[in-house]
């Protein structure tokens, strides 16, 4: 999993022990490192996964070879190499000679191919069959339905090729109505017809509701930690390698790891202006007082009234209107949210709101919130200190 | 008839020709010849006793092909009185599907069979009569011609008794033989019977062509004489016509210009009595009927008040057609001496009177032979004028009815009439001297008629719109390149017999229900009644396997003849688009027809609601039957309404897997029809799960018996379902082969490889990504459990979730996580299906929910 991190540190040592730091050297470094964070790299190698790759292969090449029908559930979250796995072990088969004249194969994805109508025209093009014209299938679902059921059912294990389908998205195949096209796939693999391996990628781990899917062979590959996500953060720390400063160190990795999970929220609340995080503390203490219930601006500003009339040395009063329109920069800011639909007949002073920032946020803000009043500060922390 | 609007157009008139003979019982009178006259057309096709014809059938590109045996009136029935008595033949496509392999080879596209059926009704109405057909009988050796250019030429070669093809037998061929006016014989009697005629043998495709060319030759110097338009329209019409002659049969698609007229029902109405000896002394009985007229070719309706009446089986129509026989042969032999040149009696070897001119030769080539005839045959003349009277008057009388008759159209039906009769090839054969004697006109008929078979493509328009899917696409994968391995060790051979998809050689533990549903089906067969039954079993009981195998053994107790044939079609819920799609899959399989959902459902119904010729049983299983369900429950109530009636002889099969399907989703007029034959597949027990893997293993020691004891045991604790038994064990086999990494001695599959499969198939995926999840993930979990706990609801917002992960980091010591970096371990969890939330733009507001049992976590959490 660090594969890339290391190799990171190695081509820098061997800068290093050239003695010749070049800008060039290290741009193209760079360069090589986000080609292959960034795309999904077809050589890189297999971690974690080498049973479930070895199973998959002996799988396949058996479909290949003898003719059987086999179907697979490739489950596992995303990011965790399902889709790098499977094509890792077509092309591996592809290079026997045996398996690649042998197959055919079908790709889908349950986001592109959104109901079975469009999937039997894909598959019926992507096998070529007769009714094919050029890049065109012709003739309506039924007929296509009933076409390409025949076509897999005049075929026997011996003689006819074995055809892979490789359904990516799987669950979403299993949204489609009656589940017509898994259920002729497993029915077909079930039977004495033309073999056929159906292999189903997935991230939902659950497909119980289906009743014909429930026959497939589960197996599950799970690598617990997202790679992308990985990726991501070793692209943003390779970003600071300069000239100057020619290693990545921990304190990148630690501050890459920062900006990673920055609470995008608390960032927000640090460029708000001093009225508006003093009627963000009011609802703070509305949402104490009342226990989670929605408010609205009538309540938030009282509160604000109470606060200003107390500390009226040290806080500008501010008019109505004015603490209005903070309070509408604050609701298109998303920071506070309408419980209902903006309706015509309420007015917007009694237009029932919420809060959508946890007290532990509001409080991690206002220390780092600059210039902020030892007034506001406190009353943030109690909103009983002012008495 | 609505869809067929050709046919709508014409209307036909059915008339008798000649006068009528008085049956010796008398009842009825009987008839020679009859003419069918098209609705304002000039064609007129004479049909006589002894042709082959075709009749309106189901199919109107196949309509039914039969020989006319008798033609009489029968003024008892309300309707239809013009009857006809025939002989039927039937084609390879009628033949039933389950049927078609005892054939054992690819039939011929213009092979049609003697139908040996006696049960079949042979009693028509005349008016079902299309056309006549050209009916050539080989023997056993002899080859059907493929490249024959009249198409429309059938063959007979065997016979087919419901039961078996059989070659004809000497008497049938005997039959052909006769010469029977407008009949062919078998040109080549098989084997001694050959030598016996003493008659040259014709063996090859060359020689049969030769002879229907040159009875298309002396068809049309018969029918000549009567054509009452002038010689040059004449030779127009028919050099327009020619095209459509080789049209049919081949090519399907092109045989609707032909054959628009045959109905869609063949009607056999039984009548018991045989034909009159009265009519069989009448040896001029076809003088009085000679082709006078063109009659308008029958394209109307059918003639749909038909009184239909029980089938009787006839068992002596046979017999009819055989003592009918010297009749129609002495008939024959009169009329041909004084018609045609060709027919020269061959019985009574009379040599043909007429020489024929040169210009008469010249005329013929141009279609044209009118004149010949005139000169020939005096006797037609007078005729000729009478005829021309009467068709004058028919003609008047349908234009006055305001369907004005094109020459085109006329001519779509001349060529019908031109192989209208089809008795005169066996002249050749019989009387060798003569056919060399015409040798040169043959020849040259050969060559017009080649000629314009030629021009058949480019002259014969395509009547039927060009399909979106190419019609005779076959549907197939390409075969593989190289041969599939076969197994090599035993636990491959072992893991070849226990896939779902190979096919045990018994059934076990299955027994019982076979039975009931075996003795359900034989009684229906036995007493040719229909009825319903209801399966129900959750999936892997062997539900549609016990059917099937049920089928598999009637069809053998069918061929060996204990239960009568029967027809078996096989539909499933789910490989149907939508529920109306039933009809066309079980019309496809019927009848091989395609239709769109409604038509095929109207000829469904016409199909079961209303007598059929052939009184087969149909056997139809409906599997996944709850998938037919439709708001209207229209499919579900035209199923099982069908087999309550009693000319539909459907016994129909439904399987589902819910017990209760028919209480709780169908109306209480489905379900009372469905009828209360029910029976529950159970879920297999231990000991018979046991009993079906010994059975698939037998005879390979792949399997410890304490290790098929024990897969069997855990699937029937968990479901008894044996497609699950199967895969756990082939996936055993897999784990064996795969921890043993000697390949050449895997050794057996043992107790602990079972375990291992079963672990792996019946462990939670839950439980395995809970483990498997991040620090993150899992913390987040605990805090979901810990709101939860607190709450007392099953449901949290993100909120609180998060305020108690907060917390519980601080008790751990552990910082804490970011508003936003939760946030995205949650959607992740969500995306899992591990927990069920709202869609993230509710923020801090969503509800999240747990999709696994709190106890699960717990356990997936504890290390």
């Amino acid at each position: 999993m660090f594969h890339g991190f290391q190799f990171v540190k190695m081509s820098s040592r061997k800068s290093k022990s050239n003695n010749l730091i070049h800008a060039e050297y290290l741009s193209q470094v760079q360069r090589i490192l986000r080609e292959r964070f960034c795309h999904q790299s077809p050589h890189s190698n297999l971690f974690g996964v080498q049973v479930q790759y070895k199973h998959l292969i002996e799988l396949l090449k058996r479909t290949a070879i003898h003719g059987e029908s086999n179907s697979v559930l490739i489950i596992g979250p995303r990011g965790s190499g399902k889709t790098m796995l499977i094509n890792h072990a077509l092309k591996e088969l592809m290079e026997v000679e045996e398996v690649s004249e042998n197959v055919l194969q079908v790709h889908l994805n349950g986001l592109l191919q959104i109901n079975d109508k469009i999937a039997l025209k894909e598959i019926t093009r992507q096998l070529n069959l007769e009714n094919v014209v050029g890049d065109k299938v012709f003739g309506s679902f039924a007929e296509n339905l009933s076409f390409l059921l025949e076509a897999l059912k005049r075929g026997d294990r011996s003689s006819s090729c074995p055809v892979i389908f490789i359904l990516d998205e799987f669950d979403l195949f299993a949204h489609h109505k009656n589940q017509t096209l898994l259920y002729n796939l497993f029915d077909i693999s079930q039977s004495a017809q033309t073999p056929l391996a159906v292999i189903g990628l997935t991230c939902r781990l659950c497909l119980t509701e289906d009743r014909s899917v429930r026959e497939v062979l589960q197996k599950h590959f799970n690598v617990s930690k997202n790679l992308r996500s990985l990726h991501m953060l070793l692209m943003l720390a390779l970003n600071r390698v300069t000239t100057s400063h020619p290693f990545v160190t921990a304190a990148d990795l630690m501050e890459a790891n920062q900006l990673c999970s920055m609470d995008s929220k608390a960032n927000i609340v640090h460029g708000l202006s001093v009225l508006e995080i003093c009627l963000i503390i009011a609802m703070k203490h509305l949402n104490d007082i009342y226990e989670e219930e929605p408010f609205n601006f009538q309540m938030v500003y009282n509160e604000f009234q109470k606060f200003v009339q107390r500390k009226a040395h040290s806080v500008y009063n501010f008019e109505k209107p004015v603490v209005m329109k903070a309070f509408e920069h604050l609701q298109q800011l998303e920071l506070i949210r309408p419980m209902e639909r903006t309706s015509v007949n309420t007015q917007r002073e009694y237009q029932l709101m919420k809060l959508l920032l946890d007290n532990t946020q509001i409080m991690n803000a206002l220390q780092k919130y600059p210039n902020c009043p030892t007034d506001v500060r406190q009353w943030a922390t109690s909103s009983l200190s002012w008495l | 008839m609505a869809y067929y609007p050709t046919r709508l157009k014409t209307r036909q008139t059915y008339s008798w020709v000649g006068k009528p003979l008085l049956d010796h019982e008398l009842r009825y009178h009987t008839y020679k010849e009859m003419s069918v006259k098209i609705e304002g057309g000039l064609t007129e096709i004479h049909i006589q006793v002894g042709q082959f014809v075709l009749i309106e059938g189901d199919d109107d590109e196949n309509p039914y092909v039969a020989k006319l045996v008798e033609l009489f009136e029968d003024d008892s029935l309300p309707h239809s009185k013009k009857r006809a008595r025939v002989q039927w033949f039937i084609r390879f496509c009628e033949v039933p599907v389950s049927k078609r392999h005892l054939l054992g080879r690819k039939p011929a596209a213009q092979e049609i069979f003697w139908y040996d059926y006696p049960a079949c009704n042979s009693n028509i109405s005349a008016e079902t009569i299309i056309d006549h057909v050209q009916v050539v009988a080989l023997g056993p050796d002899e080859v059907i011609p493929v490249d024959l250019k009249n198409e429309q030429t059938l063959f007979v070669k065997l016979s087919w008794n419901e039961k078996t093809f059989r070659p004809l037998s000497p008497e049938l061929f005997a039959e052909f033989d006769q010469p029977q006016e407008g009949s062919p014989r078998c040109q080549k009697p098989v084997g001694a019977k050959t030598k016996g005629l003493g008659s040259p043998t014709w063996t090859t495709a060359e020689h049969v062509i030769k002879r229907i060319e040159s009875r298309h030759s002396n068809s049309k110097s018969r029918r000549t004489p009567s054509h009452p338009v002038t010689p040059k329209a004449k030779k127009k019409l028919e050099l327009s016509s020619f095209p459509r002659t080789p049209s049919t049969r081949i090519s399907q698609q092109n045989s609707g210009a032909l054959l628009d007229s045959p109905g869609r029902s063949k009607r056999k109405v039984a009548f018991s009595e045989i034909t009159s000896p009265t009519k069989r002394s009448q040896p001029d009985g076809l003088h009085t009927s000679s082709p006078a007229l063109k009659a308008p070719q029958k394209t109307g309706e059918i003639q749909s008040s038909c009184a239909k009446e029980d089938k009787k089986a006839s068992p002596d129509c046979h017999r009819i057609l055989r003592t009918r026989v010297p009749a129609l042969k002495t008939t024959e032999i009169s009329e041909e001496r004084t018609l045609t040149p060709l027919r020269g009696g061959r019985k009574s070897s009379a040599v043909p009177s007429m020489v024929l001119k040169p210009e008469n030769i010249k005329k013929r080539e141009t279609e044209e032979p009118e004149a010949q005839d005139e000169t020939t045959s005096t006797p037609h003349r007078i005729r000729r004028k009478n005829s021309l009277l009467t068709m004058n008057r028919i003609r008047q009388q349908l234009r006055f009815l305001g369907n004005s008759k094109s020459d085109q159209e006329d001519d779509e039906f001349l060529p019908a009439a031109e192989i209208s009769d089809s008795g005169s090839e066996e002249e050749e054969t019989s009387t060798p001297p003569l056919a060399r004697r015409t040798s040169s006109r043959v020849s040259k008929n050969l060559c017009s008629s080649v000629k314009s078979s030629f021009q058949t493509p480019s002259q014969t328009p395509q009547k039927t719109p060009k399909p979106s899917t190419p019609r005779h696409a076959t549907p197939q994968i390409r075969s593989r390149n190289l041969a599939a391995q076969e197994p090599a060790s035993m636990l491959e051979e072992a893991r070849l017999r226990l896939h779902v998809s190979a096919v045990p050689e018994s059934l076990p533990c299955r027994e019982q229900e076979f039975q009931n549903i075996y003795n359900f089906v034989e009684s229906k067969l036995l007493d040719r009644s229909g009825g319903c039954m209801y399966m129900s079993g959750v999936p892997g009981t062997g539900k549609t396997a016990t059917v099937r195998e049920v089928v598999r053994c009637l069809q053998q107790a069918a061929q060996a003849n204990h239960v009568p044939p029967f027809q078996y079609i096989e539909v499933n819920g789910m490989k149907l688009t939508e529920p109306h799609q039933v009809y066309v899959q079980i019309l496809q399989k019927l009848t091989g027809q395609k239709a769109t959902a409604n038509h095929a459902a109207e000829l469904l119904a016409k199909r079961f609601l209303t007598r059929r010729s052939s009184p087969e049983t149909t056997v139809l299983l409906v599997d996944e039957l709850d998938l037919l369900w439709t708001q209207k429950q229209d499919v579900m109530y035209n199923l099982f309404d069908w087999p309550t009636h009693r000319e539909a002889r459907l016994v129909v099969l439904t399987i589902a897997n819910t017990m209760d399907l028919p209480e709780r989703i169908m109306m209480n007029r489905v379900s009372s029809r469905l009828g209360l034959t029910r029976m529950s597949f159970q879920p297999y027990t231990h000991s018979q799960l046991q009993q079906i893997l010994v059975c698939r293993l037998k005879h390979v020691k792949a399997f410890e018996d304490d290790a098929i004891q024990l897969v069997a045991r855990k699937v029937a604790a968990l479901s008894g379902d044996a497609r699950r038994c199967l895969d756990i064990c082939r996936r055993a086999t897999e784990i064996c082969e795969f921890s043993c990494q000697k390949p050449d001695s895997p050794g057996l599959v043992t107790v602990a490889h079972l375990l291992q499969a079963v672990d792996e198939m019946f462990s939670s995926s839950y439980i395995t990504a809970i483990k498997n999840s991040s620090v993150l993930e899992q913390s987040f979990l605990r805090a979901i459990l810990a709101e939860f706990r607190r709450s007392g609801l099953e449901e949290a917002t993100f909120q609180q979730v998060y305020s108690q992960h907060v917390a519980l980091c601080r008790m751990e010591g552990l910082p804490y996580p970011t508003m936003s970096e939760t946030m995205a371990v949650c959607s992740h969890l969500g995306s899992c299906r591990l927990l069920l939330v709202e869609p993230s733009r509710n923020d801090l507001l969503l509800r999240v929910r747990l999709n696994v049992s709190q106890d699960d976590v717990l356990y997936a959490l504890k290390d």
